[in-house]
């Protein structure tokens, strides 16, 4: 009965709070107010329902923490961590699900292929971000400006000395990469929230450049027929392209996978992550951190610079309005439901983001709406996100001998 | 020579509005070392009510005077619950976390709040209805100065000495002083740390929700994402002056808002957000303390 | 014995507050020194002074490696120092929480290994074979410091005074010369405190460092110690062998007492 009540006051509380933005819709120059109560009603009931779930969550957070404690869980094994660390168990799902990404597009609609590769340009660019964010504890909201500088200097590059997909790819990145260790270098000796910020005025002010600068850039505009990357001169039809573009993504993404994961369980990785736990610790362990950061940064940068030149060429046709701080967000997005330094998570998590609103439409008219929200309940009640990072085990021997 | 004076007053009206928000961060700045991302749109839900409630009264055919009145009352008592229950909900839960999780629930709660306007309200400007009449002493000075500007800065100025008197005579005020100080030893000398933080995100979201409206009536017009900017704006006020100062906010906030005016005035505007991130992109790399802020070591 | 650490006359302002005011310290090769004061007396400002932590307002800090010429750190970055030959643990515990043990001293070889992200993506026979040699030397110093049944435990999990011993092997593992421990009994119960006596000690002696530890439990600092420094609001104010400092005046004053009886 206290929950209840405990409820309906919250219930009580959001109503009045959303009253004036979901009963009403004004407009000042007819002079008409519409009136949507059922709007309040669904309010209501659903803010009822949520508290009650929100509390109960909480609840078991509690619980779970002083369980942890209690039990001294050191041994204890969940099935899910299993099932990442046992290579009897995730050798199968793996090669599983290689030989589904591979038949894919030979299953479905080039359109369906389309969309799947979007969806894989979303991994990596959460592989990227996560290498930032998750491993290194770096919060980059302007990662989207990157991508932009990639895919601008396809553009760009094409439009006025005609280079082709290939020769750009790499121009793309180091060219990244530089802007990268250009902003990074003054701003990575700031304080975690001075970096967001400033990463997020970058990302402001890379868009707004390109759609002011109109002479070089065309403004908002943008700038169409680029080219899609051709394979060793051959002409191919739009079929056969697009299932070409789904290809050349795959293969970058496993390229990606492959990189983070060694990178993950390097030297480097470690220090990323010593970074992301303590600072100062990881300084005073001998570990220069700026310089530490910097790779992190230069190679998120270079990878979003990469998927940017991937990006051009998938639209043949890029503009201002690719590049807002929505693309940041849901980025950003993936690495939070994925979880912090897990490679696996952001894989489901890119797939998940991408692929739900692709398919459930109703879903994506509220779509920004719940990444907020991922983004708010994931801190409060996970925030290892769905997949743990869990730590690699070193094989032990030799050490006996000492 | 007018259009001198133009700029500067239009400079001046700018850093009033943005040192009103600025207030806002730099207050929860100071109590909790945490950048509220969702400030703006706590400003652009002042706004927004204050857009609703006029509306409403307006069709029900009430009186200009209390119209003005209602909806700026409202528009900041509306602010002042979401700013409360945005840290509830978003911050309270995360005290002890890794100081990563606050960041990213507070851009996801700003994104929520944005999206949330957008849906239930609309994703295209909307007309806002001028509530401060044109007075008419300011008459022959129209080419220089509108009615509007006027009280946004007298808004401004008063909000400010208010608020400083609030900080250095009251309880609270002291109270916060004490917890930005040292929160542990605060709480050890009896101060209720939660009410002091609600307390501070309260009078930080009222202000903000009195810019919101303000500025809407100045300016004519409102969509979901002039918080986005606007908090963008009024934070690098905040880090210019020097975070977790008062009389910061409001030096930063004219130093923005002129330099703001000024570069459009006689540079250009199609660039003028640029001016106002390199600035803070600046400030940041040169000053992190910002003009007035102290620099601080934490404590190993 | 060479003088491996001299400080001398070091100064440090909090704002209008003299944490540390005009201290000397040095320390000899091979020797156990104790840092001892009242709370707040300025001890752990002084680590995070000579540590690089802080920028300390005045004075200077000498180092003199074994077998290397002496040389300026202060004005140093920490990790600068570390590689140096300086390392440290933390008053309040500050573990990589969510990293193995094992990951936890790997760490502390980062600054004593050199792969870079292209061997690290390559992981060439180079690579492979300075990870094995970390993974192992990481793996002797938790058997030294008793804690290779948890090696794949995260940090987080270990019981306290686990927790400290971590702390003491992540710092051996940056190949010290000098060692700074803040507190290494502080929450630790009776027994755990007697045992870290031989365990100080037979670090000093494996692994060829000099010891200075700031410690609150006097049966510890006097029967480990060499040499003890005295510090309070900031000033020296007594040093010399445990003997000398029991019965030092000023030293009894400090402390009204307290503690100073039971050793
Ligand atoms: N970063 C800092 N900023 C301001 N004051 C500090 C800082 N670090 C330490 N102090 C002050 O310096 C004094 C000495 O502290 P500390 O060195 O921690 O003492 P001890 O370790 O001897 O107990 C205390 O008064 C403390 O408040
Ligand atoms: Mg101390």
């Amino acid at each position: 009965m206290a929950e209840f009540k405990k409820s309906f006051i919250a219930a009580l509380w959001f109503v009045i709070l959303t009253f004036p933005f979901v009963a009403m819709k004004v407009d000042s120059f007819e002079k008409v107010v519409t009136w949507r109560w059922d709007n309040v009603l669904y309010m209501g009931v659903g803010c009822f329902f949520f508290s009650w779930l929100w509390r109960y969550l909480l609840q078991r957070k509690e619980f779970s923490k002083t369980e942890d404690k209690n039990k001294k869980s050191l041994f204890q094994q969940t099935l899910k961590d299993r099932l990442f660390s046992d290579p009897k168990v995730f050798r199968p799902v793996l090669i599983a699900a290689f030989c589904v990404a591979v038949i894919f597009p030979f299953l479905f609609s080039p359109y369906q292929t389309t969309i799947m590769t979007t969806a894989l340009i979303y991994v990596v660019l959460g592989l990227g971000l996560n290498i930032v964010v998750g491993l290194a504890g770096l919060l980059d909201l302007g990662y989207v400006a990157f991508y932009a500088v990639g895919a601008y200097s396809y553009a760009l590059f094409n439009y006025y000395y005609g280079w082709g997909f290939w020769s750009i790819l790499p121009a793309g990145a180091i060219l990244a990469a530089m802007f990268g260790v250009v902003l990074g270098v003054p701003v990575l000796r700031l304080r975690g929230d001075y970096l967001a910020i400033v990463t997020l005025g970058f990302g402001e002010i890379i868009r707004l450049i390109l759609e002011n600068w109109d002479e070089v850039t065309f403004g908002p505009q943008g700038i169409p027929n680029i080219p899609k990357p051709n394979f060793f001169g051959l002409e191919m039809d739009f079929q056969t392209t697009t299932l070409y573009m789904y290809f050349v993504v795959f293969v970058m993404t496993i390229f990606t996978i492959v990189v983070v994961r060694r990178l993950n369980n390097s030297r480097i990785g470690r220090a990323w992550i010593a970074l992301r736990e303590d600072e100062i610790a990881c300084q005073a362990m001998g570990i220069d951190t700026t310089k530490t950061k910097l790779i992190a940064f230069g190679l998120g940068a270079t990878w979003a610079g990469m998927m940017g030149v991937f990006f051009a060429a998938k639209n043949s046709f890029v503009n201002p309005h690719s590049f807002t701080f929505i693309q940041s967000a849901m980025i950003l997005c993936i690495v939070v439901l994925g979880g912090m330094g897990s490679i696996v998570g952001a894989i489901l998590a890119a797939l998940i983001l991408v692929l739900l609103p692709e398919y459930l439409r109703a879903f994506s008219e509220y779509r920004m709406l719940i990444f907020g929200g991922i983004m708010i309940i994931m801190m409060v009640f996970r925030p290892e996100g769905l997949i743990s990072n869990v730590r690699r085990k070193y094989e032990l021997h030799g050490g006996e001998k000492n | 020579m007018d259009y001198f004076l133009e700029l500067l007053l239009g400079g001046l009206t700018r850093g009033s509005i943005y040192a009103l928000i600025a207030l806002g961060y730099t207050m929860v700045y100071g109590v909790l070392g945490l950048i509220n991302f969702a400030h703006g749109e706590v400003y652009m839900i002042g706004a927004f009510v204050g857009l609703i409630v006029s509306g409403l009264l307006t069709v029900l055919g009430w009186p200009v005077l209390a119209i003005v009145a209602i909806a700026t009352v409202c528009a900041m008592v509306y602010a002042a619950a979401y700013g409360f229950t945005i840290e509830k909900v978003a911050y309270q839960p995360l005290r002890h976390a890794p100081r990563l999780s606050p960041l990213i629930s507070a851009i996801g709660m700003s994104i929520f709040l944005q999206n949330y306007v957008l849906l239930a309200q609309s994703s295209d400007f909307q007309a806002f209805p001028q509530l401060v009449p044109d007075f008419e002493f300011l008459e022959p000075y129209t080419h220089i100065i509108l009615s509007s500007e006027l009280v946004i800065i007298l808004a401004g100025v008063v909000t400010l000495i208010v608020l400083f008197l609030l900080i250095k005579f009251t309880k609270i005020g002291k109270a916060m002083r004490a917890i930005s100080q040292d929160r542990q030893m605060a709480m050890l000398l009896g101060v209720n740390v939660d009410n002091v933080i609600s307390a501070t995100f309260i009078i930080g979201s009222a202000l903000a929700g009195l810019g919101g409206i303000l500025v809407a009536s100045h300016v004519g017009q409102i969509n979901f994402y002039i918080g986005f900017i606007a908090g963008l704006k009024a934070f690098t006020a905040a880090v210019l002056g020097g975070i977790g100062s008062i009389p910061g906010a409001a030096l930063g906030g004219l130093i923005l808002g002129w330099t703001e005016s000024f570069a459009t005035g006689y540079v250009s505007s199609d660039y003028e957000d640029v001016f106002a991130f390199g600035l803070l992109v600046f400030i940041l790399i040169f000053r992190p303390a910002g003009i007035l802020g102290k620099v601080s070591s934490e404590k190993v | 014995m060479q003088t491996i650490l001299d400080v001398k006359q070091l100064t440090m302002d909090f704002g209008g507050l003299r944490a540390i005011d005009h201290v000397d310290l040095d320390i000899k090769q091979g020797e156990i020194v104790a840092l001892i004061g009242p709370n707040g007396a300025g001890k752990t400002t002084f680590f995070n002074c000579i540590t690089g932590i802080y920028k300390p307002t005045g004075g200077d800090v000498l180092i003199a490696p074994p077998e290397k010429k002496q040389k300026r750190i202060n004005g140093k970055k920490p990790n600068q120092i570390t590689v140096a030959g300086l390392a440290r643990t933390f008053q309040n515990i500050r573990l990589f929480a969510n990293m193995t043990v094992l990951e936890n001293v790997m760490i502390g070889q980062h600054c004593r290994t050199r792969t870079g992200i292209a061997g690290a993506v390559f992981q060439g026979k180079k690579v492979r074979a300075e990870e094995r040699r970390v993974i192992d030397y990481s793996h002797t110093l938790l058997k030294k410091v008793g804690l290779d049944q948890y090696v794949h435990h995260l940090a987080k999990n270990l019981p306290y005074a686990n927790q400290r011993r971590l702390e003491i092997a992540r710092a051996l593992a940056t190949d010290p010369f000098l060692l700074l421990l803040d507190e290494p009994a502080a929450g630790m119960n009776p027994q755990e405190t007697a045992e870290l006596d031989q365990f100080i000690t037979r670090i000093r002696d494996e692994e060829n460092v000099s010891i200075l530890l700031i410690e609150h439990d006097m049966r510890l600092v006097m029967s480990i110690s060499d040499r003890i420094f005295v510090v309070d609001y900031g000033k020296k104010i007594a040093q010399g062998t445990p003997a000398e400092i029991q019965n030092n005046k000023n030293v009894i004053k400090a402390y009204l007492g307290e503690d100073i009886d039971d050793a």
